[in-house]
This record gives C-alpha cells, structure tokens and sequence, in this order.
C-alpha cells in the first residue's frame, strides 16, 4: 500500500473541506472493497478521508410509505433492522447475501452505491425500487445515476448521504452468485408499485439498469411465462472468465422469472 | 498517527504509519499471531477478529479505523486450561487438519452462534461463507459449530 494522510472528520463540512484541501483525496466508508484496492496499489490517493465518524450519515427511518437509508449503514445493519424486515424485507434479504458476514459488518450501503462496482447487489434495489439518491448538495433520481463502469452522477468531493426508497406493494430478489465472490455474476429485483413494474437489474452490464421490455411485459401480464416471452439482447453484456455475455443474458431472464415466482408464492 | 485501542482487554497506543492494517498492529506491533493472513485479499477469512463484538476480516481494516475500539482475537477467547466452549468443540469434533483457518473459522463461528442460535447445517455452512478451509475439512468444523451451539446434530463424528 502507498503512503497516505488518513483523516476521520466528525460532520459533512468538515469532510467536504478535507477534500477540497487534499491533492487527491478519496472518501472511505467501509473499506471492503477500496482497502483491498490500496493494497493491489491500484490507487494511490493522497488523503483517505473516513466518512465513519459523521452521524448524520447513519441510521434507518420509515416514513410516508419510503424507507430512509442513511448512506453509512452497514450491510448486516440493514439485513438485521426489524423497521426495514417489516416494511421493506426484500431489501433486508438482498442486504443479508452481499458478500459474506465479515464484509456486510463493515461495508455500508453509500460506499457500495458510490462504488457502483457492475457486479454489487445494493445497485439493482435503487434501480429496481426507483430510490432517490441524497448528496450534500442535491437529490438524484435512480434512473440517473448509474452510467458506465464504476460511473455514477457523482461529481468529485460529492458524498453520498442517505437513500430513500419506495416501498413497493411487492417485490423480490434473485441473484445468481459467484461461488467465489458472492458477487452478482446476474442479479434481478421485480418490484410492483400498483401495477406499475420495474425491474432493476445488475451484474448482466456495465452498470446497474432497468429492463423495460421486462417491465413492459409484466405489466401486461405478471406471470413467469410473460418473462419468458420477452426476448434479453446481450448487445453490450459484460463478458469474462466467469459468464459468457449470452450466458448472462439468458440468466437476466431466469433470475427474473424466479423473483416473480417468489412474488406469487407470496 | 497515533491510536488507542483495546485488544484482549488491554488498552494499548500505538504510533503507526498510516497504511499498517489491523493484522499488522496485532501481529507485528502487539506480537499475536494466533491471527492469520491467509489470503491477504479479504477473501479467505483467517484473519477475522472481533472488532466491538463482530467478526471482521483484519486484512482489511485500517489503523484508523480501529481508533477507539475494541479488538478480541484468538488468544482473548480462552487459555489452553480453559478453552472457550467452541475451541473445546473444535477440539472434540476434530474440526481442524492444518489448523491454519482455525482461529478466524473460531472467531467467526462464535459471532455466528451469538447472533443466530437457533442454527441447522446449511445455517452453519451459509455462515462460514466467508472462511475458507484449504484442507476442505469443512464437515468437522460445521459438526463443531452445531455441537457448540447445542444442535443435535453436532458433536463427535
């Protein structure tokens, strides 16, 4: 690991100016995946600054039919809150499979979504429950915010606070891991919102997206055969050692026909 | 920089560069080496300790990080006249060959069980997830674990 200054800031002002002040400074939430990063000497930031002593970064909260996130909440914070199993528990089951235990007791939602890492779990439930995504300075809507390869809306110092997301009428989670990783090699989350369908999908592209061609036809018809019927072009698929692009396509269909039978078995 | 932390109970500051790792201070500053490095990637869990009471992987932790806190590893559990209960389970059950995961499969199997008592076999292998045994003695240890946590389906083989 290169040498750095670490610094841990106790508000968002006092983070925001650190960055400001830094010659290339990088925020730090839980680590899991920019230590290893450091380690590989892959980056070489000047300043880490750790996002972990702010509080307004932290804690859960239901209201007005949304569950508030706060951006420094950490994985199994999220799989074991009794507010959010109640009232939204497909996103306490998808938070309970990231990764594996020792990982989800310190990476935090904000970090992974900031990341936006193609093959983590946390990007299909913003996309797939239409979050609202709070900076600092503004609020980004889901369908924004995800654009390439580990690029999000995020502009440089910009940090991630809190996540608001919609609670569905219903909804699931498929994933097909990486035996390895826990990794998404395809992962997909069917949500209804009065009958109006997303479908958030990650691992299968460069970044999170919504399948409308699914969403269209679960619309029509919120059946395991209407998925089936719709065609998932592979066009701009990742494809590696772990998943050929027309492998991960056809998965995008089958991990969306399972959250649907998951649905309708209730 | 400077930092204070507790490991096994006692508080100890430390001046550190800013990139040492968790392992390093407890291996190489403080001289416990019943924590591991296996991996070193953050994939294989021999080097999990208990950090305010939850398991995390130490090869991937900060100085910084562990300002403030609590740390307990392998040697803060129990003492070889009186082994924690899941030692005395990994001892009955054979649960180990090499013995190198040992003491993360430990760490990590006592934050499983505090959290999750109620635990059947998939329970056990879905917690262990994130330990890995390069033997693939993984039958003795989850037969540890639910002997541990009082399963009958534990204990001896």
């Amino acid at each position: 690991m290169y040498q750095f200054n670490y610094h841990r800031p106790a508000t968002m002002a006092e983070a925001v100016a650190l960055y400001g002040e830094a010659e290339d400074g990088l925020y730090l939430s839980g680590g899991q995946t920019l230590i290893p990063t450091l380690k590989q000497r892959l980056a070489a930031p000047s300043d880490l600054i750790d996002l972990s002593g702010i509080d307004a970064l932290k804690g859960i909260k239901v209201e007005d039919g949304v569950v508030r996130v706060g951006a420094f909440t950490r994985h199994a914070e999220v799989a074991r809150s009794p507010e959010i199993r109640k009232a939204l528990p497909v996103l306490a089951a998808l938070a309970g499979h990231i990764g594996d235990a020792q990982v989800r007791n310190m990476g935090t939602l904000g970090g992974s979504v900031a990341n936006s890492d193609p093959a983590a779990d946390y990007p299909a439930a913003v996309i797939g429950l239409g979050a609202t995504l709070y900076t600092q300075d503004r609020d980004i809507a889901a369908d924004d915010y995800f654009q390439d390869l580990f690029e999000t809306a995020l502009t440089p110092g910009e940090i991630l606070t809190r996540i608001d997301f919609p609670i569905p009428d219903r909804a699931a989670y498929r994933k097909f891991p990486n035996p390895a990783s826990r990794y998404a090699v395809v992962g997909v989350l069917v949500a209804d919102f009065d009958g109006t369908i997303r479908v958030g999908v990650t691992g299968a592209g460069p970044c999170a997206f919504r399948a409308t061609a699914l969403e269209e036809a679960l619309a029509r018809s919120f059946s395991p055969d209407a998925v089936r019927s719709v065609e998932v072009p592979e066009a701009g698929f990742n494809s590696d050692l772990h998943a050929s692009a027309e492998y991960r396509a056809n998965l995008v269909r089958v991990m969306a026909e399972r959250a649907v039978g998951d649905i309708l078995a209730g | 920089m400077q930092i204070t932390l507790t490991v096994n109970g006692t508080q100890h500051t430390l001046d550190v560069p800013e990139n040492t790792l968790l392992v390093e201070i407890i291996r190489e500053h403080l001289g416990l080496t019943g924590t591991h490095v296996g991996c070193d990637t953050s994939q294989c869990g021999a080097c999990t300790v208990h950090l305010d009471g939850r398991a995390v992987k130490s090869c991937s932790m900060l100085a910084g990080q562990v300002d403030g806190a609590s740390v307990t590893t392998i040697e803060g559990i129990g003492t070889p006249e009186a082994l924690h209960p899941m030692q005395a389970a990994f001892r009955e059950c054979h649960a180990l060959q090499c013995g190198f995961c040992t003491p993360g499969m430990i760490m990590r199997a006592i934050d499983l069980v505090a959290e999750q008592p109620d635990l059947d076999s998939k329970a056990v292998r879905a917690g262990l997830e994130g330990n890995l045994c390069r033997c693939t003695g993984y039958h003795n240890i989850v037969r540890a674990v639910l002997h541990s946590a009082g399963s009958d389906q534990g204990g001896a083989p």
